[in-house]
């Protein structure tokens, strides 16, 4: 079991390693550099002056020495300037260059500055995943109990006119992304002048103009049904059908076997049989499904924040990318890296521990 | 003139159809008077499941192909004192023109009814042949890596889980961005991409008829010729006669599409292909002292067919919902596309006031992707009857 930890957390270092040096190959490419440039130092610069940007700010040496630099294996650059102020990119950043260590790099626990925030980006990336934090937390709250009653009610009785209905609604709801339920919501729930919010306030069901919010920036301060309702009903929907049709297919194989058909001829009641023999077995695949399903949703997280302009991990990653912010975007990479494999691993052992019958070996 | 009421909308917009329900119904009518002599596809007419979704993509790949006859207007010209009008709106001076915008106006004043069926061309032209590359890349690498194992399966598995822990859209703005063009980055790796079907075809014909090199140059041959001929056109956009091109925007789209989906088949490929391989006929063929090749492609894959079949169907949806993604986000699309995932993104800003320009091609897309869905869910309950 050790062995088994060991060799995942090797791999995930490994596959980080990886990951980190592609972004860093893909965002340093030159005509990349060059809009960094642009858009830190005005977009009317001439060739000569993006040049001299690039090298007055670090950007100018070799490729692996600076991504050496940002792991902190290599000492960060430095320079010093015609008026005598040494510049570098761990003295930058501190008030006294000399207390600034040579290397500043993640091994040193640095992971940098962000050109598009202009803040640290460990502190941009803790907010946001705090904010992202609450949206999942809430999406798997709906998602979980409602893909998991879809599934097992659609999987009682196979074949039945319900198994139909649900099991249609499921691929429905895996056959629309994001940004088509999202749009469909707002135009449906959050618009004053049609969709169901006039009808509402005509009856005078409703105070305020709207049904709920279209746009989730004030959840930030404050997380109301009005303004959190839409981002996480449309993120939930796209997730829900896909774990749905999971449970149903194993609440399906689960009620063919021979010990429910036991229960049922000593007499116990139908609802016990589901309730007690037929679920706990059922809810094993789901279980390794939901926790797979958690790095697929971050995609899903990033569309309906940009969306519902909500300012969490998916909104930053978004801002991060259009304006080539070298550091954030590559510690958002080494975050989605360490929440896909830290799911797969949940989703081993879990299995494990659910199915007595499979061992790590 | 006066607005025109729902009702009016519907029929005026089933008329414009007209050559869609023609094929329909065409293409059922001979479907279900031969369904018993057409195989998997025939038994698909037995679910009623399976038709619904294949009757929503016919409609759509239909309206793709007619979109020519359809169209009201042009989808890129604008019309003034047009902009974001409701469907029905009369044009205030039609003169030879279509007298409506059968579902409104967006707000450059286009009409959405067009923009929307020009969309469907749009993306019917790139998401069955990006998903068929991508099954073409994921079998041909996934075949050897379940076949062989050892040293190559832990690699080429890694390189999988690598592309397929990256979030998807990080790898979309990393890949489709102006910037990137410019480097030789995509025209390299469409040179890789494009290159791996050639290389299918012909081992499969090789290994096939390597017995008979007669029949065997003839078809190697063909598929050579016919393979370098698009691959000139495609990757280095140097096809003499013009007909396969991709203009540098629509290669890098294709290109990152392919590069996303093409892991998520060599795992599938790679799981079945380790479950054949331990089959009784796979033994009589090793015994029969065939090629590890023939082996794969002729033993193991046709027996693979069933799920990789219905995996096909969903991964063009799946392609369908990442072109809109990177629609959404402006990415690889020229601003005036009528693609169905910019006018989504377009429309959303005065999405509560004026909802139509972007429900009409949001709903488009979703009603294409559960079709496809509904018709993959209707050939794997077929195809679990044998």
């Amino acid at each position: 079991m050790l062995l088994f930890l060991f060799r995942r957390i090797g791999l995930m270092l490994v596959t980080a390693f990886c990951l980190t040096l592609i972004v860093f190959t893909l965002t340093n490419l030159p005509a990349k550099l060059e809009t960094l440039a642009k858009t830190q130092a005005g977009s009317r610069m001439t060739d000569e002056e993006v040049e001299r940007w690039i090298v007055n700010n670090g950007y100018g040496t070799p490729m692996l020495q600076r991504y050496g630099e940002w792991l902190g294996v290599l000492p960060g650059w430095t320079r010093e300037e015609a008026d005598g102020t040494i510049r570098g990119r761990c003295v930058d950043r501190h008030e006294d260059p000399q207390r600034a260590g040579t290397r500043c790099g993640i091994l040193q626990g640095d992971w940098g500055f962000s050109t598009r925030f202009r803040e640290e980006v460990a502190t941009v990336v803790g907010a946001r995943l705090g904010a992202t934090g609450l949206l999942m937390m809430w999406v798997l709250i709906v998602m979980i109990p409602m893909a998991l009653i879809v599934g097992v009610l659609a999987g009682v009785r196979e074949g039945s006119r319900m198994d139909r209905s649900l099991s249609t609604f499921a691929i429905a709801s895996t056959a629309t992304p994001e940004y088509v339920s999202g749009v469909v919501l707002i135009a449906l729930l959050a618009s004053s002048t049609i969709g169901l919010s006039p009808l509402l306030v005509g009856w005078g069901w409703i105070e305020g103009p709207v049904l709920f919010q279209g746009n989730a920036r004030s959840a930030l301060d404050d997380i109301t049904l009005s303004n959190f309702t839409l981002p996480v009903l449309t993120v939930a929907l796209y997730g829900m059908g896909y774990i749905a049709r999971i449970t149903r297919a194993s609440m399906t194989e689960v009620m063919t076997q021979q010990y429910i058909r036991t229960a049922r001829l000593k007499g116990v009641s139908f609802p016990a049989i589901v309730m007690r023999h037929a679920l706990r077995n059922a809810l094993i695949a789901p279980f390794t499904v939901i926790m797979l399903q958690i790095p697929w949703l971050l995609n899903g997280v990033v569309i309906t924040e940009v969306l519902f302009s909500y300012p969490g991990f998916g909104w930053t990653l978004y801002e991060a990318a259009v304006n080539n912010d070298i550091e954030l975007l590559l510690a958002s990479s080494v975050v989605a890296v360490v929440v896909v494999l830290v799911t797969q691993l949940i989703s081993d052992i879990g299995y494990v521990y659910l199915n007595p019958r499979i061992r790590i070996s | 003139m006066e607005p025109l009421s729902w009702l009016e909308i519907l029929t005026r917009a089933a008329q414009q159809l007209l050559p869609v329900w023609i094929a329909l119904a065409l293409t059922f009518g001979l479907s279900i008077r031969f369904k018993r002599r057409l195989g998997l596809y025939g038994k698909l007419f037995d679910s009623r499941v399976g038709m619904i979704g294949f009757a929503i993509v016919m409609f759509w790949l239909f309206t793709a192909i007619f979109a020519d006859w359809i169209v009201t207007h042009d989808a890129l010209s604008q019309v003034s004192r047009m902009r974001n009008v409701v469907p029905g709106t009369p044009l205030p001076d039609p003169r030879d023109a279509y007298p409506y915008y059968l579902l409104g106006g967006d707000s450059l004043a286009r009409d959405v009814f067009s923009r929307m069926v020009m969309g469907a061309r749009e993306v019917l032209r790139i998401a069955p042949f990006a998903a068929m590359i991508s099954f073409m890349i994921g079998i041909s690498l996934g075949l050897p890596a379940g076949y062989f194992g050892g040293k190559m399966d832990t690699t080429l598995s890694f390189g999988a889980n690598l592309v397929l822990a990256f979030p998807v859209i990080l790898l979309f703005f990393l890949l489709v961005a102006p910037e990137i063009q410019q480097t030789p980055i995509p025209r390299a790796m469409a040179g890789f991409l494009f290159l791996v079907p050639i290389l299918f075809a012909t081992v499969l014909l090789n290994s096939r008829f390597f017995t008979q090199p007669a029949k065997r140059n003839l078809y190697v041959g063909v598929v050579l010729v016919v393979g370098a001929w698009a691959y000139a056109g495609l990757v280095f956009n140097a096809d003499p006669v013009g007909l396969w091109s991709m203009s540098p925007n629509l290669l890098n789209v294709f290109v990152a599409v392919v590069f996303v989906n093409a892991p998520t088949v060599f795992r599938i490929v790679r799981g079945i292909t380790l479950d054949i391989k331990s089959r009784d006929y796979v033994a009589a063929a090793q015994t029969r002292g065939e090629g590890p090749w023939y082996i794969m492609l002729w033993e193991i894959l046709p027996n693979a067919r069933g799920p990789l079949i219905v995996d096909f169907c969903l991964r063009i949806g799946y392609t369908t919902i990442l072109l809109g993604t990177l629609g959404f986000f402006g990415l690889g699309v020229s601003p005036e596309s009528p693609d169905w995932g910019s006018t989504i993104n377009a429309g959303r800003r005065l999405l509560t006031v004026y909802p139509h320009p972007a429900l009409v091609p949001a709903l488009s897309l979703m009603s294409l992707v559960l079709g496809l869905n509904l018709l993959a869910d209707g050939l794997r309950e077929e195809s679990l009857k044998d």
